[in-house]
């Protein structure tokens, strides 16, 4: 990126000056190294939402952001209803509530690894997933109404995981306000047979253990220690987001025609929170998240099973789980003053500071934990929300490490079974099912991830609590 | 060649050319297809049928393309020969697929194509040859 059209506002910010089609300025927190490789396109997008109607404070961009739709990956917009705000379909993007989920496993890394590669197969076997990949579990249409209104609320009532586990998820798993009936039926018929498979793309399943410590009171609060195995899910509402996202945006560009919204690019398309329009969309999306977060249920489960039955001693439960495809009704104070706002997060974090309502008991004075996906081959993170990120950012934090090679690039110049190899004389195994599949998402084809947490940590948006290295993946 | 994909930082591009609007279309679903399975690997098994309607012809185009994503996913299908007819006004279209049944052995499927996006959507005419083209979401 040109950063002679940046104004450098602190060592890890930077501001893109309010012009006059900007209702507020753009601001991304980033390295100068991270901000130097930034793709241009991110300052284009960031620019086109503060455009938008109703936006506070800023348009933001965190440190992994990269080149999008409508907005960045790593775009985060709020809007208040009461200025006119919209709810918009490039803030949320396709795969609505695409995720991370920790389990902890009340194993240690000297327990785990004599049988990682029986968890590994155990694992690859268990849980679907890949192209063409269809669920244990065959829905029908009413089945899909009652996953959409009940999130993993209904996927504890079918006996997938356990009461305690819901107040660990975003919402208590369960978005209030989901209205199946403005869903398609095209995205529901989708959806009958891909409840509890992971997919495919940058979506995985990680056996990961505790291998740094930052920050000893917050580790111990979210029930981790040095060595500690845990077990990260990341995966979305599969093709019923998709085919929400397909429905809407056509919906939403006619909206913002009406309703004489102008924009700047068709990913954009968006409508007042204050319609008709956009309030059925932000059911249709509130449908989505359940869908996502039955979708972590059922296969946070089967891991669960799969662990039970390799090591009798294990105990899985749940560390958290954090959606970075939203937009969430959430209080936030602008300029002194408490306002309720539509926070669009499209590939960022959730990120809330320590004393927030939404965060369960446990961790409410420590802040909210922030699940940091890397890449297959190199680590994860585990940060705790802040107070100075809520000023700053809405509390909000990257999602994992970014793009930085294109898939075609990737695919030219990495080859899987070669990655895979690898990785296993590091320690790391890989099951995956698709060879090409890897090379896309080699760990060499990312940001790195560790720059891009830094960044988030110095800037103050979130704090590291542990680093976390993997022992086994089972890609799709 | 006739199609081709072309490089987009997160996802991937995808490009048919054709001397018709409708062979460009045609091809345009070949590009996307090609992005997750070698298409001489698929063998024509099965029909299916798609009508589509948008409001202009760069819509109709996305439209196109996520109908064949959609039905793919439902039936648990590969695609790889296409036909279409597209109406003077460009916003209606008819047309079939012709594909078989994944088969995750044979068919060594790199990455699943979610969907045809609004990004980089170009329909349009170059010295007597038509391009049509889109970023998709992978």
């Amino acid at each position: 990126m040109d950063l002679k059209l940046l104004e450098r506002k602190g060592e890890y910010e930077w501001e893109i000056p309010k012009t006059s089609d900007m209702n507020v300025p753009g601001k991304i927190f980033a390295s100068r190294r991270l901000i130097e490789d930034m793709d241009d396109k991110v300052r284009e997008q960031i620019t086109n939402v503060a455009c938008l109607p109703g936006i506070q404070k800023a348009s933001l961009a965190m440190p992994d952001a990269h080149w999008g739709y409508g907005f960045p990956i790593g775009g985060v917009g709020a809007f208040d209803p009461e200025e006119d705000g919209v709810i918009c379909m490039g803030g949320i993007g396709f795969d609505i509530s695409c995720g991370v989920r920790t389990l902890r496993t009340g194993l240690s890394l000297e327990e785990v690894k004599p049988k990682i590669e029986q968890l590994a197969e155990a694992l690859y076997r268990k849980v679907p997933a890949g192209l063409g990949s269809k669920g244990k579990l065959s829905l029908s249409i009413s089945e899909i109404d009652d996953v959409l209104r009940g999130g993993a609320v209904w996927a504890v009532e079918q006996g997938y995981g356990y009461e305690e586990d819901l107040e660990y998820i975003e919402e208590q798993g369960r978005m209030e306000g989901a209205k199946p009936e403005n869903v398609s039926h095209m995205a529901k018929k989708r959806q009958l047979r891909e409840v509890g498979t992971l997919g495919s793309g940058n979506h995985y399943l990680e056996v990961q253990y505790v291998s740094e410590v930052y920050d000893e009171a917050a580790a111990k609060a979210y029930g981790l220690e040095r060595n500690s195995v845990v077990i990260s899910v990341h995966c979305g509402s599969r093709a019923l987001g998709h085919q929400i996202g397909m429905d809407y945006i056509k919906e939403l560009y006619k909206a913002a025609k009406k309703y004489g919204i102008p924009i700047k690019d068709r990913e954009l398309a968006c409508a007042p929170i204050n319609s008709p329009e956009g309030q059925k969309y932000f059911s249709a999306v509130a449908a989505g998240i359940n869908c996502a977060l039955a979708n972590r249920q059922v296969i946070a489960h089967l891991v669960r099973q799969v662990f039970e039955e390799v090591i009798p001693e294990a105990k899985v439960e749940m560390l958290y789980d954090i959606s970075h495809n939203t937009c969430k009704v959430e209080e936030h104070v602008v300029d002194g003053e408490r306002k309720t706002l539509y926070v669009h997060r499209k590939g960022s974090t959730r990120a809330l500071g320590p004393g927030r309502k939404e965060i369960p008991k446990a961790y409410r004075d420590i802040g909210q934990p922030v699940l940091i996906g890397g890449t297959m081959g190199t680590f994860s993170f585990i940060l705790r929300g802040t107070s100075e990120g809520l000023e700053k950012a809405f509390g909000s934090a990257c999602h994992g490490a970014g793009r930085a090679t294109s898939r075609k690039q990737a695919k030219r110049v990495f080859r899987g079974e070669r990655i895979i190899q690898e990785l296993r004389s590091r320690g790391i195994i890989i099951k995956a099912h698709s060879y090409a599949g890897v090379a896309e998402e080699a760990p060499g084809a990312y940001k790195d991830v560790e720059e891009v947490v830094n960044a988030v940590h110095n800037a103050g948006l979130a704090k590291k609590v542990v680093k976390l290295r993997p022992l086994a993946c089972i890609k799709g | 060649m006739d199609y081709e994909t072309f490089d987009h930082e997160a996802d991937i591009g995808i490009r048919g050319y054709g001397k018709t609007l409708e062979e460009a279309f045609e091809n345009a679903a070949r590009a996307m297809f090609s992005v997750m399975v070698d298409l001489s690997k698929v063998k024509p098994v099965k029909k299916f049928h798609i009508k589509a309607e948008a409001p202009d012809v760069e819509t109709l185009l996305v439209e196109w393309l996520n109908q064949l994503l959609a039905i793919a996913d439902l039936e648990g299908y590969l695609f790889s020969d296409f036909k279409v007819k597209i109406s003077q006004d460009g916003t209606r279209l008819e047309g079939y697929a012709i594909g078989e049944p994944i088969d995750k052995e044979r068919h060594e499927i790199s990455v699943e194509v979610k969907g045809a996006t609004y990004s980089m959507l170009e329909v349009d005419k170059e010295d007597e040859r038509y391009k049509a083209q889109c970023v998709v979401d992978v």
